[in-house]
C-alpha cells in the first residue's frame, strides 16, 4: 500500500521534473523575447557534453554540472549578441536562424566529438519503500525542478534585474524612456534560459547515453509544456508540468508507455483548444 | 552672459515611415523653468516629447541636453542623464505593482544617487497606500500619480510631461500641479508640459512655445499667460 502510493509519486515527480527542467529555458526566452528557440535542445545537449567532458578530466559531478551549465549560459549570450539581436523584430527568422543554429551544433558535435561519447554512471544508489525499488538520482532531479522553479520565482519578482526584466516584457519603449538598457536585458535573459537548458542536460548527463541528436530527446516535452503553459514561467511552466505530469503518469500506470505519451499528446490538443493562451494567459485573465 | 540652457532644440524633424509630421521645432528651456507646449490636436506635440526622450528618432535638427548633443542618443542614455519622460496615456506598467513601477523609474539620473521613493510618497500619499497594488488595476488620476512618480524617484533635471490633465479628475490636477511647482521650488527642477486644459496651462506654465502643423509658430511670453492669450493662440 505504501510502496505503490509512494510509487505514484515517484513516477509523477519523475515525469514533472523533466517537463520543469526542459522547458524552464524555453519559456524564459519565448516570455521575454518572443523569440522560439529551435536550438533549445542543442543547449540542452552542450550541457550534456560539457558536464561529460569535465567529469571524465576529473572534477566532481556536481562540479562538471556547474560548467556544463555555465558554458552553455555563455555560449548563449555571445549567440544572443551576434545572431538573434538584429532579428527580435521578425520572430519568423529568428526561428529559422535558431533551427540552423541547431543543425550546425548536431552536425558539428558529430563530427568533432563522434558518434558516441562515453557517459556518466547514475549517482546515488537507490532505496526502498514498502518493498519496492526506487533511484535516489530521481527525488534529487525533482529537487532541482523545485529549486530551478524557486530561482525563477526569486529572479523575476525579488531582483532589480526581475523588475527591469518584466518592464521591458510589458512595455519595452517606455522602460528604455526610464533607463532600462533593453540589449543587456535581453542577452542576461537569453543567458539564463540558455543557462537553464544546459543545466537541464547537466542534471540529465548521468542518465542518458550521449549521442549528438540527444537534444531531441527533450524538445518534445519542452515545448508541449511551454505551449500548455504559454508564456509565462511562474504561472505558466509550473502548473502545466503538474497537470501534464499527472496525465502522464496516470496513463502510463493503466495503459502503459506507449497510451501515456498518445494521451499527453491529446490532453495538450484538448486544453489548447479550452485555455488557447495557455494556463498564464488563463491565470492572467482571471485575475484582472 | 545668460547660464546655458537645459534644453536647447534646433530645426527638430521626423517623420512616422515617409509621412513628416515635424518640419522645424525650436525650442529653448533654461534651469528651473516650467514651460508649456501647446497647440491643437494632431499638430505633434506628442511626436517631439518622444523625439525629445529618443522613443523616435530625429531625421533632422538638434537636441542639445545641458550642453551636450543628445540627438543621435538612445532613450535609455539620455534617461540616465537625467531625462524623466511621462508619456501621454500614463503606461505605467500594469502587471507590476506601484512600488516595481517606481523602482523602474531609480535609473533615471545614473541610478547611482539615493532613490526619492519617501519623498514621491510624500507627495503622492496614494501611492504609498496602494504601494503592493498592481498598477493596471489602478484608476487615471491614480496613474498618473504614479507615472509622475516614478520619474520623481530619480531625481530628474527636466522632466518632459504629456497632457497630464487628460482623463484625471480636477482635485487631482490641483495636486499634480502643486507637486510640480514644489519640485521646481526646492529642487530647481526643468519642466517642460504639453497640454490643452486652460486651467491647468494658466495655473503651472511660466511661459510656452505654440505648434501648428509640425512647427513652433509662435511663442508665449510671461504677460501671454493669461486666459485671453492663451485663447488667442490656441482658437483663432
Ligand atoms: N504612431 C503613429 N503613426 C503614424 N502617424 C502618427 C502616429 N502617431 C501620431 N501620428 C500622426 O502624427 C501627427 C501628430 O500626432 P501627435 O504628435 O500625437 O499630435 P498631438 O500630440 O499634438 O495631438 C498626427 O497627424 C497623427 O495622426
Ligand atoms: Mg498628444
Amino acid at each position: 500500500m505504501m510502496g505503490n502510493l509512494f510509487s505514484y509519486f515517484y513516477q509523477f515527480a519523475d515525469v514533472f521534473s523533466f517537463l520543469v527542467l526542459s522547458a524552464a529555458g524555453l519559456a524564459i526566452i519565448f516570455g521575454m523575447m518572443g523569440v522560439i528557440n529551435m536550438a533549445h535542445g542543442e543547449f540542452i545537449m552542450c550541457g550534456v557534453y560539457v558536464t561529460a567532458a569535465t567529469f571524465h578530466a576529473g572534477l566532481p559531478l556536481p562540479l562538471a554540472q556547474a560548467c556544463g551549465t555555465l558554458v552553455a549560459a555563455l555560449i548563449g549570450m555571445v549567440l544572443e549578441v551576434v545572431l538573434i539581436r538584429p532579428l527580435y523584430n521578425r520572430p519568423l527568422d529568428s526561428l529559422l536562424v535558431t533551427w540552423g543554429l541547431s543543425l550546425v551544433a548536431t552536425q558539428g558535435t558529430l563530427v568533432l566529438v563522434g558518434s558516441t561519447f562515453p557517459g556518466i554512471g547514475t549517482p546515488g544508489g537507490g532505496f526502498e519503500v514498502g518493498g519496492y525499488g526506487f533511484s535516489v538520482y530521481r527525488m534529487v532531479l525533482f529537487a532541482a525542478s523545485l529549486l530551478v522553479l524557486a530561482f525563477v520565482y526569486l529572479l523575476f519578482m525579488r531582483t532589480r534585474f526581475g523588475v527591469h526584466a518584466r518592464a521591458v516584457m510589458q512595455n519595452a519603449g517606455m522602460a528604455q524612456a526610464l533607463g532600462v538598457r533593453r540589449s543587456q536585458v535581453y542577452a542576461l535573459s537569453f543567458g539564463i534560459g540558455a543557462g537553464l537548458a544546459g543545466l537541464c542536460g547537466a542534471l540529465y548527463a548521468p542518465t542518458m547515453s550521449l549521442i549528438p541528436t540527444m537534444g531531441a530527446s527533450f524538445i518534445v516535452e519542452a515545448f508541449v509544456t511551454v505551449v500548455v503553459g504559454g508564456s509565462s514561467v511562474l504561472l505558466g511552466t509550473a502548473p502545466a508540468a503538474a497537470a501534464l505530469a499527472i496525465v502522464r503518469t496516470g496513463l502510463n500506470a493503466w495503459y502503459g508507455q506507449i497510451i501515456g505519451q498518445i494521451g499527453l499528446l491529446i490532453a495538450v490538443i484538448l486544453i489548447i483548444r479550452v485555455l488557447p493562451d495557455g494556463f498564464s494567459g488563463w491565470l492572467a485573465k482571471r485575475e484582472s | 552672459m545668460p547660464a546655458e540652457p537645459v534644453l536647447e532644440v534646433k530645426g527638430l524633424m521626423s517623420s512616422y515611415g515617409a509621412t513628416p509630421i515635424l518640419t522645424g521645432v525650436d525650442l529653448s528651456i533654461g534651469e528651473g523653468e516650467i514651460v508649456a507646449l501647446v497647440g491643437r490636436n494632431g499638430v505633434g506635440k506628442s511626436t517631439t516629447m518622444r523625439c525629445l526622450i529618443g522613443l523616435l528618432r530625429a531625421s533632422g535638427g538638434t537636441i542639445h541636453y545641458r550642453g551636450q548633443d543628445v540627438t543621435r542618443m538612445s532613450a535609455d542614455e539620455r534617461a540616465r542623464l537625467g531625462i524623466g519622460y511621462i508619456p501621454q496615456g500614463r503606461d505605467v506598467f500594469p502587471r507590476m505593482t506601484v512600488e516595481e513601477n517606481l523602482q523602474v523609474g531609480e535609473l533615471i539620473g545614473g541610478g547611482r544617487q539615493r532613490s526619492r521613493m519617501d519623498l514621491v510618497f510624500q507627495y503622492f500619499p496614494i501611492l504609498k497606500e496602494r504601494r503592493k497594488q498592481v498598477a493596471g488595476t489602478m484608476s487615471g488620476g491614480q496613474q498618473q500619480q504614479l507615472a509622475i512618480g516614478r520619474v520623481l524617484v530619480g531625481g530628474p533635471a527636466l522632466i518632459l510631461l504629456d497632457e497630464p490633465s487628460e482623463g484625471v479628475q480636477p482635485s487631482i490636477v490641483q495636486l499634480i500641479c502643486r507637486v510640480l511647482r514644489s519640485i521646481r521650488d526646492d529642487l530647481n527642477t526643468t519642466i517642460l508640459f504639453v497640454e490643452q486644459n486652460l486651467d491647468t496651462i494658466l495655473s503651472l506654465a511660466e511661459r510656452g512655445y505654440v505648434m501648428e502643423k509640425g512647427r513652433v509658430v509662435a511663442r508665449l511670453e510671461p504677460r501671454d499667460v493669461s486666459q485671453e492669450g492663451v485663447r488667442r493662440h490656441l482658437l483663432l
